[in-house]
């Protein structure tokens, strides 16, 4: 659709100016380190420097002796007999018999200042017997690879599988034999992709407070409080209603702000402290060696192409390790990496290894970057053998709303096309290009999620409306959620405030997760706003004494719906909110539940690189993120999403990765050494919202922010091709790898 | 280990605090003075988050110790806008969606600040290269670096 | 009756069916239908899936399962 076709929305489509944007100007906004409280402790931990240990005896004597200690805990102070998540959670948070990767935590120490918890911290006398560990998930998924945890495999890991592999799963349709069969060319490729951070800027921090009576406060810097509650009082064999969570305003998740961390800590420091609260700050190098980063996968794919391009039959095989506890995201991985084609036969086989690295979290889109630099890079490459243009390929293959999505399902509404044709059309494809200089293309995909919301609207005195969410606002939310809701009730931008509350306040909200809020309280808010309205149209059939069926809302106002229904001036919100003390009380709306018609999201990007010969090093000329955001509410904070999304995939492309010695200490656990790009390492990002609307959402809303990293992996090393000649299979494509595959491509 | 007295001028007001020796510029101003508008994102001088001025000299705060600040001027970005409004950079990163989570924009602004004293006009580039010391995870930097070359347009012109 | 479809990965529990047919008017029919045929499947769906009926994840338990539904399962979504 074109935007033209909704001209008629007043707000949506607009670019007001953020609710939160003065208090974040001014260092006024509070995140997660920046609350403090009266008697407050400070909170410090312990951590394993072995990638795999038995601790064999914890001494905190000496720690407890230091003037100023108020409480020392270790897994002991936890309680016993957790299962499944819980287990894996509280295990996480302090190791119990063992230490499972560098930097996992043992112990932790509450004092009256941080230095001297610091000071306590150091202290701790942990006496350790190192262990055999495995980093590399090929490594992990041998059969004699060292044992990170017996019984750790689930029912769907059938007899006789190594001993690291904890999930396993296939899934397809129709015959791939049958159909390579078919194919004028058949080819394989090996991929690997190295686990990346989130690299959110702010790192853990929390303020817990709990007493012997079980009742407990935490403000924390969180996707999530309400899974913030429940992990804690899972972890703790706390009573959830018992726990009041807060979120601050989020310096930054991309999914890593979805689990706890230190969290349970601080309130169990609080605890054995007498209740005063504790403030725990993760340092960076806390943040990179111990929280989530994402999995690192070892693929195998093959592909059938008839000469003119059509796609016949794929396979893909995944292993992936997601530290030492199941969970990678090898079925998401296996789930998006197809989804962009129409595929008669394909099959998907994936492992979910253990190996002695952190827990993963999910990272924005989670498992799609790595299936999509497989796939996305196999099907350049034969493009380029059989002479075709990849987007074309990409466009006769493209699927559309009722094809079979490659892992099952038929796609509802979807705007794959729309995008690939609005990439074609983009004047960054004609430009040209010197030497040493390549473009890459790539597309990628994400499901969106919708996830238990909760949402309330109240009607202020004087006709303003307030809305409370429960989705932590990242990357702009609230614009999006008072938009909306000011659209719906036909007043001013400026006269909605949208707040996220704590748990107290609300039912059970999921995290700002899977690309979901302005999905989900979006729609809630829009829900929530039209009981409201209701309630006002009655009131006004009230006062003029007619049926509430006979007015209707316009303009931010009821009105007799047509000259039957009687002759009354149109009765504004203000005029109605002014007088509901005496008309019947409060007027306020509430929708809960699984919001039905979560959007999916295409993308393709474009990038022009340029390889320097001698060093290896690519340089970013230009890159274009073309994507179906269904309806963009707030198209600024769309575009930041698209841009956001790309750099961190460029970052993963170029850059990033977790780098262990041989002993499996992390070694660059510091943003100088984990270098994520910075302002001069990229250009301008140009950006297309595409704008097919999702049926599922008052306002057409599909989820944005996740499919934007997805596309730069394959991406670049297409471009990188196109530039050189010489393919990249592993990442990051550092100058290293790159003069090396320069080389070998010279030689060849 | 015994503390210091530092007296220092911040944001143009009188302060004195007591400074354990080893506690950073940062931790003073934030666990000691409540500015907690400097953000630590590192601890490490890697990510700029929190970018204050010394004696107009632009410096990470975490690396720089806080009895260094004994009869010096720190200027935070609590004192970036003044009575009369905000400064065209705070303004510029509102109107431009030049944040997202806003943790990095802090350090930002009072980074972009410092650029523009040395070099008003500066180019695409000098922007990229000028602020390579802060780190922001969010946006791809596309509408941080268009906010500060439109916050030093407007100023050039208010300038002249 | 309704034709589910697993994972093939779960035909170890289904006696080699991909396609599995259940009596059942609802998700949480089909689910409680699914153990009640095939045992072995309890865990597995316990630990979460994702029912996806023609084409839509469904909300939760009680979404109506329409006779001839085309209905799939999958591995619980989730994102970042």
């Amino acid at each position: 659709m074109a935007k033209d076709e909704f001209k008629e929305f007043r707000l949506v489509g607009t670019r007001p100016d953020r609710p939160d944007g003065l208090d974040k100007v001014t260092g006024r906004a509070r995140y997660g380190a920046d609350i403090s409280a009266p008697g407050m402790l400070w909170g410090a931990v312990v951590r394993s420097p072995h990638a795999h240990a038995r601790i064999v005896s914890i001494d905190t004597s000496r720690a407890e002796a230091l003037e100023g200690v108020k409480a020392v805990v270790t897994r002991a102070d936890f309680p016993t007999g957790l299962t499944g998540e819980d287990w894996d959670l509280q295990e996480n948070t302090m190791a119990g018999e063992r230490a499972l990767y560098d930097g996992h935590a043992v112990a932790a120490v509450a004092a009256t200042s941080k230095l001297r918890a610091e000071e306590a911290a150091r202290l701790i006398d942990v006496t350790y017997e190192v262990l055999p560990h495995v980093i590399d998930v090929d490594d992990a998924i041998k059969p004699d690879a060292p044992v990170i945890r017996e019984g750790a495999a689930d029912a769907t890991v059938p007899e006789g599988m190594p001993p690291n592999v904890v999930r396993y799963m296939e899934f397809g349709h129709g015959n791939v034999e049958a159909g390579f069969a078919e194919a004028d060319l058949v080819r394989e490729g090996h991929y690997k992709t190295e686990a990346t951070h989130q690299g959110y800027i702010e790192p853990h921090a929390c303020l817990g407070q709990l007493g012997g009576d079980g009742k407990g406060e935490m403000w924390v810097c969180t996707q999530g409080q309400w899974f913030i509650r429940k992990m804690c009082a899972g972890v703790l064999g706390l009573d959830a209603a018992q726990l009041r969570v807060t979120p601050s305003e989020i310096g930054g998740g991309f999914g890593g702000k979805t689990t706890i961390f230190m969290e349970p800590l601080s309130l169990a420091l609080s605890r054995k402290a007498g209740g005063k609260p504790v403030k725990i700050v993760m340092t960076r190098s806390e943040v990179l060696r111990a929280t989530g980063p994402t999995a690192s996968a070892s693929m195998d794919v093959r592909i059938g192409m008839k000469k003119d391009g059509t796609l016949t039959a794929a396979r893909a095989e995944f292993r992936m390790q997601g530290g030492a506890f199941p969970g990678s995201p090898v079925d998401m991985a296996l789930y998006c990496a197809f989804a962009p084609y129409k595929l008669d036969h394909v099959a998907h086989v994936g492992y979910d290894v253990l190996a002695n690295r952190p827990k993963c979290a999910a990272y924005r889109a989670p498992g799609s970057p790595m299936g999509a630099f497989a796939v996305e890079s196999l099907i350049d490459e034969m493009c380029r053998e059989l002479g075709l243009d990849p987007m074309e390929v990409r466009l006769k293959n493209a699927v559309r709303e009722g094809d079979r999505a490659s892992y099952g399902p038929k796609f509802a509404s979807i705007g794959l096309v729309e995008t690939l044709e609005a990439t074609r059309a983009h004047p960054n494809l004609a430009e040209p290009l010197g030497p040493n200089q390549g473009r890459g293309v790539a597309s990628g995909y994400w499901f969106n999620h919708n996830g238990e919301t909760s949402v309330s609207l109240a009607i202020s005195e004087d006709g303003t409306a307030q809305v409370s969410i429960g989705t932590p606002d990242i990357g702009g939310s609230r614009a999006s959620i008072a938009l909306m809701t000011a659209e719906t009730l036909g007043i001013p931008y400026e006269d909605v405030r949208v707040n996220v509350v704590e748990t107290g306040a609300l039912g059970v909200n999921e995290p700002t997760h899977g690309s979901r809020a302005t999905f989900a309280s979006g729609k809630a808010a829009v829900l929530a706003a039209g009981q409201a309205i209701t309630e006002m149209c009655r009131r006004a059939a009230a006062e003029w004494g007619i049926e509430p069926e006979a007015v209707e809302w316009v303009d931010g106002a009821a009105q007799p719906a047509g000259p039957n229904a009687g002759k009354f001036p149109p009765m504004s919100i203000a005029e109605i909110a002014g007088k509901m003390g005496e008309t019947g009380g409060p007027i306020s709306g509430h929708h809960e539940s699984v919001p039905e018609g979560v959007g999916a999201s295409f993308g393709c990007h474009v990038v022009d690189v340029e390889v320097d010969p001698e060093t290896g090093r690519v340089t970013i000329l230009r890159y274009l993120v073309v994507q179906d955001a269904g309806r963009a509410i707030h198209p600024a904070y769309v575009e930041g999403q698209y841009q956001g999304g790309a750099a961190q995939g460029i970052g993963w492309a170029l850059n990033e990765a977790y780098i262990y010695d041989d002993k499996g200490r992390l070694q660059n656990p510091v943003f100088l050494d984990y270098r994520v790009p910075v302002a001069s390492d990229l250009p301008m990002i140009d950006t297309v919202i595409v704008e097919v609307p999702n049926p599922g959402h008052p306002y057409g809303v599909r989820g944005v922010g996740e499919t934007g990293i997805t596309p730069p992996l394959p991406a670049i090393a297409n471009a990188i091709q196109d530039a050189t000649g010489a393919r990249l299979r592993a990442l990051p494509m550092n100058p290293p790898a790159v003069l090396a595959a320069l080389k070998a491509a010279r030689g060849a | 280990m015994s503390k210091i007295h530092v007296t220092t001028t911040v944001n143009g007001d009188p302060v004195e605090f007591l400074a354990d020796p080893r506690e950073t510029l940062l931790d003073c101003l934030r666990d000691h003075l409540g500015l907690t508008g400097s953000k630590e994102g590192c601890g490490t001088g890697d990510c700029g988050a929190c970018s204050v001025t010394l004696d107009d000299r632009l410096v990470c705060s975490c690396l720089v110790l806080g009895v260094e600040a004994e009869g010096r001027r720190v200027d935070t970005i609590e004192g970036m806008a003044d009575a009369d409004g905000l400064h065209p950079l705070q303004r510029k990163f509102i109107e431009h969606a030049a944040l997202q989570c806003g943790f990095c924009t802090p350090g930002l602004l009072v980074a972009a600040k410092a650029l523009l004293v040395q070099n008003p006009d500066p180019t695409e580039e000098e922007v990229r290269y000028g602020l390579a010391g802060n780190l922001c995870r969010c946006t791809g930097y596309d509408k941080i670096v268009r906010a500060v070359m439109d916050a030093a347009a407007e100023m050039r012109q208010e300038a002249a | 009756m309704v034709a589910v479809t697993l994972w093939s990965s779960l035909t170890r529990f289904t006696d080699g069916a991909r396609e599995v047919e259940v009596q059942a008017d609802t998700v949480g029919g089909v689910l409680d239908g699914l153990v009640a045929d095939y045992p072995g499947l309890k865990p597995i769906l316990d630990s979460g899936v994702s029912v996806v009926v023609d084409g839509e994840v469904a909300p939760n338990r009680h979404a109506p399962v329409p006779e001839g539904a085309e209905v799939y399962l999958m591995q619980r979504l989730k994102g970042g």
